[in-house]
């Protein structure tokens, strides 16, 4: 079995061992998803004979984990290339369903949908900041970090600028960008584990994390490839069985991407619809009151405090006094000791609920019309053009972030340099992002589908007739789904409902009304996108600190055997640390995980394009040049990301720190062209590369360089 | 060591199509990005801008990765420059 994924040592490569190995590898991957598409059916038909549904999630669960651990296992290795590397022999496709399965996070996979849902035309940011980056990846990096062809990122800046300043700034970077990334997967793979099984937030936490660890321990890149490859077939199955059953039983269409226009104009035509309904306005009526009251209370929050305080204790004493009936005493003892403890926990309870009234008091529960790109209006008065102004400038911010942001993640990047060719790497991009889009381009689809079903089945519906999902949702997890009947009438309005994003996708089979075993599948596939983007993640880490801080500056002499242990070590570490980090559930995912984006847009994209591109580009230029892009991002961030704002102690009105009115979850947009612009002045003030590192940048520039 | 007159021509080529598939993309991206909302004629069902941004784009990026691959793959060959089958 170990020779199932190339276990012979690695000697020079050559055409027919590369196609053998290819032909090889297209078989066992054929077998592995029949395989896996039996194991379905198999638990589909236990479902149906009554197997307990906590019994499907453990065996979901244990299955997929104890496979990537096998994979792990038989992929084991202490060669230095094959660890680092893969032996350079992973085929262009192979590659490209791997780095697909990196690329897409928990947030891809689980997130996107529901921010599609909730934020109509501008979640597109994401999909398309997340596949257009694909385009700089392949124009201006991957073919020549290929052909430069040593192990990290770290590496080419260490041999192009010449020096160990550069390389040690870039593994600052990379860890900090990859550390960054890795909590934010963490944390999904615990949320995950604990809605699959039941066991608690933490205990998933850890039981996630021994999967990722056998795998990437024992086998290095080249368990971490195969195992990801792995992956990317169970989550894309995952994601499209429920979306194709979803467009079926709307539209009788088994392809959703072609089709959901149509529905995406339902939708426009009811949202026009739902916006002037005499129920809603009724609905956002009473939030608007509330929001008033709230209002009020805020202007003196002790003395509103204490006049609720003294009004909860009146009615006890009065219900006491009346001999009233137990239960009620009982609730109206509850409401007396849910008041907020002090006036400043009040002020916290109140700010946030008039927040959420006055989102509830606007049309269409806070969202913009689905098709409608950008807030506002440019032809409205001066309010409404600004709204439009800052929307749009936000939108082409975020989208510019996660582009240069996918250009520069190294963990992405150092997956190029295990083709076998220049060539391959082209292809392999290619690859990359076709596996990508699959599911990028139907992510829209599925937020549409839902939305189509939440406001023809859901809106206008009685209470008690709403199907079942909706009550065992909302009885899972409120944050994800709650419903109240606001203006008394026992018809749901969609101001009545308030909606959780990650929801779309985790409740999506039982909206199709597919059995519990696909719910099961589809929590697999989530988990195996976390895991696969963690692993790839750590294993950069622990690479960056073993190969280039340990092998490359400190002890150039130690053993290919040493570095690897070294390494392994290492990776237990930093996983058990960032899973220390995640199980303390700092700051939001999204910005977790989009702060990574701008870091490593910032720190790496102009080092290494300019590196490529620019001869003149100097070794002191592009350490300062990494540092000045990195500190302006994190002081955009730190100075207008409320969390990061209390990290700081950062006071004062975020207004007056904002530049442009940019979002901080785009401060990249800053830190690159500030990073850029000192590289170039720099260079052209510091003496010119030697000749040394003028060749090797010819190298890098033709796939094979004859010397005439 | 020198380079060739074939080899300098390479680079230039190489630059050229980076040039322009870039601008594609530049266009694709953020031109179409910014116009969006003047863009919203219907396209099967679709607000035009809004196809654009969930399908469109993401079709036309893979297009200009998967021509590079194959025009580069050929520059390659066409200026000796390709790896050898080892």
């Amino acid at each position: 079995m170990a020779g199932m994924f190339g276990s012979e040592a690695s000697g020079p490569s050559n055409a027919a061992a590369n196609a053998a190995f290819k032909k090889n590898l297209n078989k066992v991957y054929t077998w592995y998803t029949g395989g896996f598409v039996l194991f379905v059916l198999v638990l589909a038909i236990l479902e149906q004979m009554g197997m307990p549904r906590s019994w499907i999630g453990f065996i979901f669960l244990l299955a997929t984990i104890g496979l990537y651990a096998g994979i792990g296992i038989m992929s084991r290795t202490t060669d230095a290339a094959e660890y680092y590397v893969a032996g350079r022999r992973v085929p262009a496709v192979y590659n490209g369903m791997a780095t697909g399965a990196d690329w897409m996070s928990a947030a891809s996979f689980i997130g996107m949908a529901g921010t599609l849902y909730l934020t109509g035309y501008g979640g597109l940011a994401f999909i398309m900041g997340w596949t257009g980056g694909y385009c700089l990846v392949a124009l201006f990096l991957a073919p020549y970090l290929r052909k430069f062809g040593q192990f990290t990122i770290p590496d080419f800046l260490g041999e192009r600028y010449g020096g160990n300043s550069a390389r040690f700034v870039g593994i600052l970077i990379a860890i900090l960008v990859s550390f960054v990334y890795v909590v934010a997967q963490i944390y999904g793979v615990g949320l995950i584990t604990a809605r699959l099984t039941g066991v608690a937030f933490e205990l998933g936490v850890f039981l996630g994390l021994g999967g990722i660890l056998v795998c990437s321990f024992l086998g290095g890149m080249r368990a971490v490839t195969w195992t990801q490859v792995a992956q990317y077939i169970i989550l894309i199955l995952a994601y499209m069985i429920p979306v194709v059953w979803l467009s079926v039983k709307q539209t009788s269409v088994p392809v959703p991407q072609l089709v959901y226009g149509y529905q995406l104009e339902k939708v426009t035509a009811k949202e026009k619809a739902l916006s002037t309904d005499v129920k809603e306005l009724e609905v956002r009526e009473i939030f608007k009151q509330r929001s008033a009251t709230l209002a009020e209370k805020l202007k003196d929050p002790a003395a509103a405090l204490a006049a609720d305080k003294a009004a909860a204790e009146a009615k006890v004493a009065e219900l006491k006094g009346a001999n009233a009936p137990a239960a009620e005493i009982a609730t109206a003892e509850n409401a007396l000791a849910a008041l907020p403890k002090d006036a400043a926990a009040a002020q916290k309870a109140w700010t946030a609920a008039k927040a959420s009234a006055d989102t509830k008091s606007r049309p269409l529960n806070g969202m913009t019309p689905h098709a409608q790109a950008y807030a506002g209006n440019p032809d409205g008065d001066a309010a409404a053009q600004k709204a439009f102004d800052t929307s749009r400038r936000n939108f082409l911010a975020l989208i510019f972030c996660l582009m240069v942001g996918t250009a520069a993640l190294p963990h992405i990047l150092m997956r190029y340099y295990t083709v076998p060719s220049v060539k391959e790497a082209r292809e392999s991009v290619t690859w990359s992002l076709f596996f990508i889009f699959l599911l990028y381009f139907t992510a829209p689809a599925l937020a549409i589908l839902v939305k189509f079903e939440v406001f023809n089945v859901l809106v206008g519906t009685p209470f008690d007739q709403l199907p079942a999902w909706v009550a065992s949702w909302a009885k899972v997890d409120p944050s994800l789904l709650s419903l109240t009947d606001i203006n008394k009438d026992g018809i749901l309005q969609l101001n009545e409902m308030t909606i959780g994003g990650d929801i779309i996708v985790l409740a999506t089979p039982e909206i199709g009304g597919l059995p519990y075993v696909i719910s099961g599948m589809v929590a697999a596939g989530g988990l195996a996108a976390a895991l696969s983007t963690a692993d790839g993640l750590l294993l950069t880490i622990a690479n960056a600190l073993s190969h280039d801080l340990y092998y490359k500056m400190i002890d150039p002499n130690a053993s290919t055997a040493r570095r690897v242990s070294i390494s392994k070590v290492l990776l237990l570490v930093v996983a058990l640390l960032a899973a220390y980090v995640a199980s303390l559930k700092v700051a939001d995912i999204l910005f977790l995980v989009s702060a990574a984006f701008s870091l490593a847009a910032a720190g790496f994209f102009p080092a290494l394009v300019l590196g490529i591109f620019w001869k003149r580009a100097t070794g002191p230029a592009a350490v300062l040049g990494m540092l000045a892009g990195v500190s302006v991002t994190l002081y955009y961030m730190a100075t207008t990301q409320p969390w990061m704002r209390g990290l700081f102690g950062v006071t004062g009105p975020i207004s007056d720190y904002m530049w442009w009115d940019i979002q901080p979850i785009s401060a990249g947009v800053f830190g690159v062209p500030v990073g850029m612009a000192v590289i170039i002045l720099v260079s052209l003030v510091t003496p010119a590369p030697s000749k040394k590192i003028q060749e090797l940048i010819e190298h890098v520039r033709y796939p094979n360089l004859k010397t005439s | 060591m020198e380079l060739t007159e074939s080899q300098r021509q390479y680079w230039r080529k190489n630059l050229n199509i980076t040039a322009v598939l870039l601008a594609i993309w530049f266009v694709v991206t953020f031109i179409v990005g910014y116009f969006a909302r003047d863009l919203n004629f219907s396209f099967f069902g679709w607000p035009f801008s809004f196809w654009m941004g969930a399908q469109g784009s993401l079709i036309i990026y893979v297009v200009i990765i998967g021509f590079y691959a194959r025009y580069m793959n050929n520059l390659d060959i066409e200026h000796g420059v390709q790896e050898s089958e080892e």
